[in-house]
């Protein structure tokens, strides 16, 4: 998910070329927040700095809604992401074993990354697949029907 | 190779063949020939199909997997004529059907009428042709050709259609609001922000049909005179925001989206917004500010879109479940879809069905139907054959219905009279392992995540709730919470700036009013009926029960058991955190909740 | 890339579509779908559409189209295969593993016969 951490220039040249690519509306400020958060794993004060010297918008407003939206974020994430569904027909089709054991299994409480950067552990807002519930989402990959004993197996696949 | 368009099956087990099989196929083949169809029926000999035991002769017919029963060989050539001739199942002959495949594989759906889904899983989404093929754009050839924005806008007033999203407000009428209103640029825009935990319907739309969203809002642009639109669609569904993207460039190369659609003169174009996790954007006022890159959050109305919307100029938005029945209601008339439905809820609307019911998934069912129908006959009932306990419909702001709502025809009003809502077509089913205190608890837990902060009735008042269903989840609750709550409850919904906060109680108000008892026994005998909530159980080993087999002492994570081999384990409830882990690995059931 | 200017383009469009759609019925090629939204993809989708389509390149298989659509509403079976033998009715299986896959492929798809073990009314 998150590339190799990046240093300020490049960070300055790729928030530069996003404003190239989308304009600099005010409109475009949550697509390009998203691809930042994309590229870096999350949203860095420099990005921030830069973004506002690019669209002329002050950088309390792009913080503001920077922290708004939970799918981004301006604190570091780990190289994987985990996101466990919380919402109720996951929760009522077994969702809070498996959360457990999620968490006992990583040592790691809900928005806690975890001290080698390897993961952090989020909870989302329904993905909408609750037929399939208890359901995750590692970096880009779904899993459905997850069991509590499925979840070491599943954690095994990132390195 | 000859192809048989169907097959019979008749069987000639033993106790079959003492009741005449070979004769039945005998008159069978006969009458076959007699009826000209030879070449396309086949009839088989098969192993056993029904009881034996019945009496009479029977047979099954493929494709249909019809099951004829109790029949003589003087019922042939009349079943011949009617089943395969006419192509009808003859219907006085079934005394029962039999089904293809095993009980539980298959799934009823007979009271489904599809118009929304109508597309999916038939045609490839990626592929335009498809949706073409099947007489997609046609509505808007018709729309351009043959009507004004005027007699566009009558024709979906006439339809009766009301908005998907959960508001329920009359679609025609929203489009003549945009389309009297002044100004230079109007917008066209749909709510894909599909943010209720347990409703997927509009999803299952945009990944499997995308053209049908695009096409309704072609259709009203040109009624509300809009050159511009957006799609606003969840970053939590990556698929559908791609699906979508691609299905708009396949319109727009094929000249369906852009300048002088068709020839007419008129022109729009459409784009796809991304949200970014709030589920407040659900709310048309946050979205709007959302699009404009801001924070997402709902401002009072009046005005309302349709006056200053976006960038505060006339809007119009609907939901994804709405404009795709928008092409449907053009080809085949207001009043055809007006002749679907139930009161003052026309057409069909979409249920995504989840928590314990059999067969989880997306329906489509007029309005008017039971729950108990829907639940039982379309969602094959609970699961494990369970006791049902309530039904929450309409989202996080719904309410949780029990036994004695489940007659209730489902339509808008219906819904808001019992307390509940249907809002965007979530049912959340609960058998009776639910405790209903903790369901409330969760839902607030949700809204109380999701407020945006805003307005003080809203942030402050689901944080009260919360706090007070936790602790009577812990059994420190309060004789006077329950009077505390309803307080709560009453000022957080007539106080709120936007329908979250004006919903957000229901699940507690509904609860409190038909499951009182579950409330009183956290509180009075510190006692959770369904034995949920962690605080008021615990967990025993049963002596009788338990052999030893050290399986649960082996798996607890908090070494809370202990025992020799062979001997009767014992957890220490010091040290237990009642993660139910052992009562759920024990092979002998010797675990108790107590 | 057909351009629509007018709704005898757009008819003209579908009557092609439609003509495709037969040649394609009529063409002797057996059709798989498999139900590749989301909620598919998450119930395992990927892995089974891998599975039918790694015997169709080992196995040299031809004149079979495999077909992705959206998912039809059925979440509890899902993943869900869709089989269309040339001129006949669609057979739709549920909970379709790797292995299912297989035997679907080998049993149904090649030998013509409907693996009733995993088929579901849809």
């Amino acid at each position: 998910m998150a590339t190799e951490v990046k240093e300020g220039q490049d960070i300055r040249n790729m928030v530069r070329t996003l404003v190239q690519n989308h304009g600099d509306e005010k409109a475009e400020l949550i697509p390009i927040l998203h691809e930042i958060n994309r590229e870096l794993g999350y949203i860095s004060d420099e990005a921030i700095k830069e973004l506002s010297k690019r669209m002329n918008l002050p950088s309390s407003h792009i913080y503001s809604v920077a922290t708004f939206y939970r799918m981004l974020s301006t604190e570091p994430r780990g190289r994987h992401v985990i996101q466990f569904c919380e919402s109720a027909p996951c929760h009522v089709a077994g969702g809070r074993l498996v959360w457990q054991k999620l968490q006992r299994e990583l040592g790691l409480a809900k928005g806690e990354t975890s001290q080698d950067d390897k993961w952090t552990l989020l909870t989302t807002s329904c993905l909408g697949l609750c037929g399939v519930g208890p359901v995750m989402v590692i970096d880009n990959d779904i899993y459905g029907n997850v069991t509590p004993e499925q979840v070491p197996g599943i954690l095994k696949n990132y390195e | 190779m000859a192809y048989f368009r169907s097959h019979v099956l008749v069987s000639v087990d033993p106790v079959c063949v003492e009741k005449g099989a070979y004769e039945l196929i005998e008159t069978l083949q006969d009458e076959l020939v007699k009826q000209g169809l030879v070449e396309e029926v086949q009839v088989l000999e098969t192993s056993r199909i029904g009881d034996p035991e019945t009496e009479g002769l029977d047979l099954m017919v493929y494709p249909e997997a019809v099951h004829y029963t109790k029949l003589t060989l003087d019922d042939v050539p009349f079943l011949v004529e009617e089943q395969f001739l006419k192509g009808r199942i003859a219907e006085q002959y079934i005394r029962e059907t039999k089904r293809v495949v095993d009980e539980e594989l298959s799934a009823p759906k007979t009271k489904e009428v599809r118009i929304v889904l109508k597309n999916i899983g038939e045609i490839d989404p990626l592929n335009i042709e498809d949706y073409i093929a099947r007489d997609g754009y046609m509505a808007l050839g018709k729309v351009l050709t043959e009507m004004t924005p005027e007699e566009t806008i009558q024709e979906v007033l006439d339809s009766g259609l009301r908005g998907r999203g959960g508001a329920g407000f009359p679609t025609g009428l929203k489009w003549r609001f945009i389309s009297n209103a002044e100004g230079e640029q109007k917008y066209m825009i749909c709510n894909a922000d599909e943010g209720d935990p347990g409703a997927f319907a509009n999803r299952r739309v945009l990944e499997g049909d995308p053209h049908s969203v695009i096409e309704g809002m072609i259709i009203g642009a040109y009624a509300a005179g809009a050159s511009q639109g957006y799609i606003y669609c969840r970053a939590e569904y990556p698929i559908a925001v791609r699906t979508m993207k691609t299905a708009i460039e396949q319109a727009r190369n094929f000249g369906l989206l852009g300048d002088d659609i068709l020839g007419s003169g008129f022109s729009f174009d459409l784009e796809v917004r991304m949200g970014a996790g709030a589920f407040v954007c659900g709310e048309e006022t946050a979205l709007m500010a959302s699009i404009e890159g801001q924070r997402g959050e709902p401002r009072p109305r009046p005005p309302f879109p349709a006056q200053k919307g976006l960038w505060q100029q006339p809007s119009n938005i609907n939901n994804v479940e709405t404009y795709s029945n928008i092409p449907q209601i053009i080809l085949k008339g207001a009043e055809w879809f007006a002749s679907l439905g139930y009161k003052k809820s026309t057409g069909t609307k979409t249920f995504s069905m989840a928590g314990d019911v059999k067969n989880t998934g997306l329906i489509e069912v007029p309005f008017g139907i039971t729950l108990r129908e829907i639940i039982y006959d379309v969602g094959g009932g609970i699961k494990e054959d369970k006791k049902f306990k309530a039904v929450q419909t309409g989202g996080p702001m719904g309410g949780c219905l029990p036994e004695s709502h489940l007659d209730l025809h489902m339509d808008y009003e219906a819904l808001a009279e019992a307390g509940s809502i249907l809002g965007s077509g979530g049912l959340v089913v609960m058998d009776e392992d639910t405790c209903m205190v903790d369901i409330a608890r969760f839902f607030m837990d949700f809204t109380q995540d999701e407020s945006c902060g805003k307005c003080t009735p809203c942030r402050i008042g689901t944080r009260r709730i919360l706090e007070i269903l936790t602790r009577i989840c812990e059994g420190k609750g309060k004789p006077d919470d329950i009077d505390t709550l309803r307080y709560l409850c009453e000022q957080i919904n007539e106080n709120s700036l936007c329908g979250l906060g004006k919903g957000a109680p229901n699940p507690v108000k509904s609860t409190l009013e038909h499951f009182l008892d579950e409330y009183e026994a956290h509180i009075y005998e510190k006692r959770c009926p369904a034995k949920v909530c962690k605080s008021l159980i615990r967990f025993e080993i049963i002596d009788g029960l338990c052999t030893g087999c050290t399986l649960c002492a082996r798996n607890c994570p908090v070494d809370a058991i202990s025992g020799e081999r062979r001997q009767t384990h014992v957890i220490d409830p010091d040290i237990c955190i009642k993660c139910g882990i052992c009562e759920q690995l024990c092979p002998y059931d010797a675990i108790e909740i107590k | 890339m057909p351009s629509v200017k007018s709704l005898d383009d757009l008819k003209k469009i579908r009557e092609e579509a439609l003509k495709k759609q037969q040649l394609k019925e009529t063409s002797g090629k057996t059709e798989v779908v498999v139900g590749m939204g989301t909620v598919g993809i998450a119930a395992g989708a990927r892995e089974t559409l891998k599975a039918i389509l790694d015997m169709i390149e080992k196995d040299n298989l031809s004149d079979i189209i495999v077909r992705q659509t959206g998912n039809i509403g059925l979440d509890s079976y899902e993943p869900i295969v869709q089989v269309i033998l040339p001129g006949e009715e669609k057979v739709s299986y549920g909970k379709v593993n790797p292995e299912m896959a297989r035997r679907i492929m080998k049993e149904h798809v090649l030998g013509g016969e409907i693996v009733k073990d995993f088929q579901i009314e849809g």
